[in-house]
């Protein structure tokens, strides 16, 4: 049975791109296009690791990682941020808020699936 | 027929060949579409007197032109014997040659082609672009650039 | 991958748009947040994109762009106008940069160079974040195999895992970890479960367990501290590297597998003590399986059976699968989940026009058959006709929509528009603005590129020769700054597109010493203001007294009325000297079918389109008032409305003296006078598909296009008001060309 995934990105390349990735090894992709989106989808889905970007509209990266770290059913469930940014300081906000690791874009299909299944098992 | 040595240029050249007002022309059997009867075309207005109008071709409007008056050889409305029309494509436009019959495809050698001498009918001269001798009939080599009238002069 | 590449630049060009309505918005409101964050995230996500892709040069300037604009973001500078204006000229750039990654011109360098050094100064005093941000590493765990040749030396390490206790709160997992650990090479690892206090003391969100791992890889310390990076700060990781034995044995026993390990930690957490007497307000802890050897009890954030606890997916499980409790939910939220809003199709704009074509002969087809069954009889309610009726209905709806499907809003090429006009601005020294209006007006796709370049010629002309210089301006009360409008509407099934400015209008006496100069005119001509403005539409002309860099090039205003021509449109001016001028152009919405009225005039037949037509009247000759500027006039209600016949203005009769019968269209001009064409009679109502004439042949004047009737005829789509001016034309000039203003 393959990993459920959820990835959050309000770019549509990039949405397409995980998927491509993602469904080329065997993981099972949710997208979602923003945090609010995002929390929609989580509504009836439990996945195995998130994705998710930060800079989005609606709710971004932070608030979407505090509101699913609010939320007992998904409490522990592996967050990683992949975004282009890498400042210490948002490394630390993203820590803050409850991600569980950093990925910086542009990420290596290889190397994102080999962080996905590390997570996730 | 065809020359034992090879040329690199094209060397033959294929026409069909027609009577219009008595006269043998000839055009490029490439641009030719189709051949078909004459039929009543519906009339455009303020065109030049040799346009005849436009037929439906399939669903495409094709304009009619009458040959013999765009090469200025006849005036008389002699829309009757005017039984074939000649539907050509050039330069990305069809149209359709009102002329008396078909005669026949010929195939003849480019080098046999001749330069038409100047004529005292300037008008006709710019239609034809060369000459061959065929059967002991000279045929006119219509110049399709020139036949097929431009669409700016058209709009004045 | 190819496909992804095309979702790419689509998104680059909504991203780009954004962005400029963004910017846009930001002239309005400069401290608008939402308009803030949304520019910057325009960028931010080209950037990201680009990278993907490694369009370098793209990710370079977007990359410095989007660092300006965090300056913008965190509140450090503020959006004043020459900033918004820099931007501007900044995403004009980006979108060139997008052009050429698509495989257009490489853009102006040293243009580039300037932008970079401007969008730097803004970002002037704040640490440089990351400039070479192509070459990011993951800063996951680096798992690059070392492929090397020769056998890599094995190092042994001894590593030290002491989670702190809140680990799990990152979601992070123990686990993984040590498996991570366990994929590098050969480990050996024991856990040290003596900070585990009593099981009804303890808190199952809280890490307690710690490791020694004695790890045998050929990776480099580096990687092995890299594993740890995402837990960086939750807990102790120390690693401390081995020295092998002389001999090269292995100085530790050879290891066991990894599964085997997890013994020790279930037996570990079987050995907890359990008091006897539990109280009663604590949960009772029971253990899943009493098997310990495979009871998933590698951690004590395992599912539990506690009911009172949310069932947390059992995700522990040893390689066997596990159950999830909720698959079935998963799987439906995996459907919704993977949809996206909006889902678009992209498609062959050829297999569009194909589609078009079909309908329109599907239309054709039908009227047809319509015809056929009134040939036959057939009783208006019987089956056929009402079947015939429905089928008319379906059709109808599918055409409607067909046609929606090429229709696009004009928008994008008003952006374009105010590009050109942003450049032409800064060229030329002058102050302007530009005012859309109805950018959301709908005009056929094919239209929207063949408009491009005579929209550019227009607007250049608006500012370089239009609008005056801002000192003149201030010297006749104006504003120094100019307004340059584009707008776009309907009208009477027409799309009308409209350039104007707010300038000094069309210096007539100028154009008509020109004209005579050049020889268009003579002196002696006497012209009005509509023909002299016309004037300008006459090859080769050109009164800038130095020829601009811009419009002098050669390109005058014929080469624009012939593009537009070519795309069936017509074009007309209106100027006022001191006010400004108008350029409006009114092209056909390319619809393939259209509502028309069939009449006849000299057994030829004609189609009106409806949408032309006021009211139908019939005509009785004491009507006709007779002359008004060599005109005849009727008189329709209190007005008196100038008579065209039909007929004689299309050449195929003189006009009559007298009309018997005869039946007379209201039509509406552009300019909302009225005019009545008189036609012998009026066949039908019907909808008629639209066969362009000028493909094959060109334009006719007065005539819009053809259709083919359903007797296999071609008829004549009339051009109302082509006709109109056709008409009026021709009656007072010899040579036609003066008069047409399109």
């Amino acid at each position: 049975m393959s990993l459920n995934v959820l990835a959050v990105d309000d770019s549509r390349t990039m949405r397409d791109m995980l998927n491509y990735a993602l469904t080329q090894e065997g993981f099972t992709t949710h997208l979602a296009e923003d945090g609010l989106h995002g929390l929609e989808v989580l509504k009836g889905l439990n996945p195995d690791v998130i994705i998710t970007d930060i800079n989005m509209p609606n709710l971004d990266g932070f608030g979407f990682i505090e509101a699913v770290r609010g939320q007992n059913r998904l409490r522990n469930i592996p967050i990683l941020v992949l975004t282009t940014e890498s400042a210490a300081e948002l490394k630390a906000r993203a820590r803050a808020a409850g991600a569980t690791g950093w990925i910086v874009k542009p990420f290596d299909a290889a190397k994102l699936v080999k962080a996905l299944r590390m997570v996730a098992g | 027929m065809q020359n034992a040595t090879q040329k690199v240029q094209p060397s033959v050249l294929e026409l069909l060949a027609f009577r219009v007002a008595g006269q043998d022309y000839a055009v490029d059997i490439m641009m030719v579409r189709e051949i078909r009867s004459s039929t009543v075309a519906t009339s455009l207005p303020r065109a030049p007197s040799y346009v005849r109008g436009v037929i439906n071709l399939r669903g495409m409007v094709l304009p009619i032109l009458d040959l013999a008056r765009r090469l200025g050889i006849s005036e008389d409305d002699a829309e009757m014997a005017r039984n074939v029309t000649i539907v050509v494509d050039h330069g990305g436009r069809s149209f359709g040659l009102m002329v008396d019959a078909v005669s026949d495809i010929i195939t003849i050698q480019t080098e046999s082609l001749q330069r038409p001498p100047s004529l005292t009918n300037d008008a006709e001269q710019s239609f034809v672009n060369a000459l061959a001798v065929v059967d002991g009939k000279m045929l006119r080599i219509l110049e399709l650039e020139t036949v097929i009238p431009r669409p700016s002069e058209e709009a004045a | 991958m190819a496909e992804i590449r095309a979702t790419f630049f689509a998104e680059c060009e909504e991203l780009t748009e954004a962005l400029e309505d963004g910017l846009t918005g930001l002239s309005d409101d400069p401290n608008d947040r939402e308009t803030i964050n949304a520019v910057f995230r325009a960028v931010h996500s080209i950037k990201g994109g680009a990278g993907a892709f490694g369009f370098k040069a793209l990710v370079r300037f977007a990359h410095r762009f989007e660092t300006a604009m965090d300056e913008l973001r965190s509140g450090r500078i503020e959006a004043l106008p020459v900033t918004v204006a820099l931007f501007f000229r900044a995403a004009d750039h980006l979108a060139d940069l997008i052009s050429n990654a698509r495989g257009g011109p490489a853009p102006d360098g040293p243009i580039e160079d300037g932008l970079l050094e401007e969008l730097e100064k803004l970002a002037e005093g704040q640490p440089a974040e990351d400039d070479a941000p192509i070459e990011f590493e993951p800063l996951a765990f680096s798992l690059d195999d070392f492929s090397m040749d020769d056998a890599p030396p094995k190092r042994r390490f001894s590593i030290r895992f002491a989670p702190f206790p809140d680990l799990f709160s990152s979601g992070n997992d123990p686990l993984f970890i040590l498996s991570a650990l366990a994929d590098m090479g050969e480990v050996s690892i024991h856990c040290d479960c003596t900070a585990l206090p009593c099981l009804e003391d303890l808190d199952l969100q809280q890490c307690l367990l710690s490791w020694t791992i004695e790890l045998e890889t050929e990776q480099e310390e580096a990687d092995v501290r890299e594993v740890a990076s995402f837990v960086e700060g939750l807990c102790q990781f120390d690693v401390t590297e081995l020295v092998l034995a002389a001999t090269g044995q292995p100085a530790l026993d050879p290891l066991p597998s990894f599964e085997s390990v997890r013994d020790p930690i279930a037996s570990a957490a079987i050995a907890l003590t359990v008091r006897d007497v539990p109280d009663p307000s604590k949960p009772r802890l029971t253990l899943s399986s009493p098997d310990p050897q495979s009871t998933p009890l590698a951690a004590p954030s395992v599912a539990t059976a506690n009911a009172a606890a949310p069932p947390a997916p059992d995700r522990r499980a040893p390689p066997d699968r596990r159950a999830k409790p909720d698959d079935g939910k998963g799987r439906e939220a995996a459907a919704d989940g993977a949809k996206e809003s909006r889902p678009t199709v992209r498609v062959d704009l050829d297999r569009i026009d194909r589609l078009v074509n079909l309908v329109g002969e599907l239309v054709i087809n039908q009227s047809m058959l319509s015809q056929e069954i009134s040939t036959a009889g057939l009783a208006k309610n019987s089956a056929v006709s009402v079947g015939l009726e429905e089928f008319l209905n379906l059709s109808r709806n599918i055409q409607e929509s067909v046609m929606m499907i090429r229709a696009q809003p004009i928008k994008p090429l008003f952006s374009r528009m105010a590009r050109i006009l942003r450049e032409t601005t800064a060229e030329t020294g002058k102050q302007v603005r530009l005012q859309t209006e109805g950018e959301n007006t709908e005009i056929d796709k094919t239209l929207v590129e063949r408009l491009a370049e005579p929209l550019t010629h227009m607007i250049r002309n608006a500012i370089d020769h239009g609008l005056e210089s801002p000192e003149k301006r201030a010297e006749s009360g104006k504003n120094t700054e100019g307004v340059v409008t584009l707008s776009a509407t309907h009208r009477s099934g027409r799309v009308v597109i409209e350039v104007s400015d707010d300038g000094a209008g069309i210096d007539r006496p100028k154009v008509v010493a020109t004209a005579i100069r050049k020889g268009l005119i003579t002196a002696e001509q006497t012209l009005t203001d509509t023909d002299i403005d016309n004037l300008l539409f006459l090859p080769g002309f050109s009164t800038a007294a130095s020829v601009s860099n811009l419009s002098g090039r050669g390109v005058g205003m014929d080469v624009v009325r012939n593009a537009i021509q070519d795309i069936g449109g017509r074009i007309t001016i209106l100027s006022e000297r001191g006010k400004g001028t108008t350029f409006s152009i009114s092209l056909p919405l390319t619809l393939a079918v259209l509502d028309g009225m069939v009449v006849q005039v000299m057994n030829e037949r004609i189609v009106v389109p409806l949408s032309a037509i006021m009211e139908t009247l019939s005509l009785d000759q004491g009507e006709i008032s007779g002359f008004a500027n060599g005109r005849r006039v009727i008189k329709v209600r209190e007005t008196f409305v100038p008579l065209l016949d039909l007929g004689a203005e299309l050449g195929y009769r003189a006009a009559p003296d007298r009309y018997e019968n005869a039946v007379i269209l209201l039509v509406a001009q552009d300019n909302g006078n009225q005019v009545a064409i008189v036609v012998d009679r009026i066949e039908e109502q019907r909808q008629v598909v639209i066969k362009g004439i000028e493909k094959n042949y060109g334009r006719v004047p007065g005539i819009a296009a053809a259709t083919i009737l359903g007797d296999g005829s071609i008829a004549l789509i009339l051009d109302p008001a082509d006709f109109v001016i056709m008409a009026s034309g021709s009656s007072r000039f010899s040579s036609g060309t003066l008069a047409l203003a399109g």
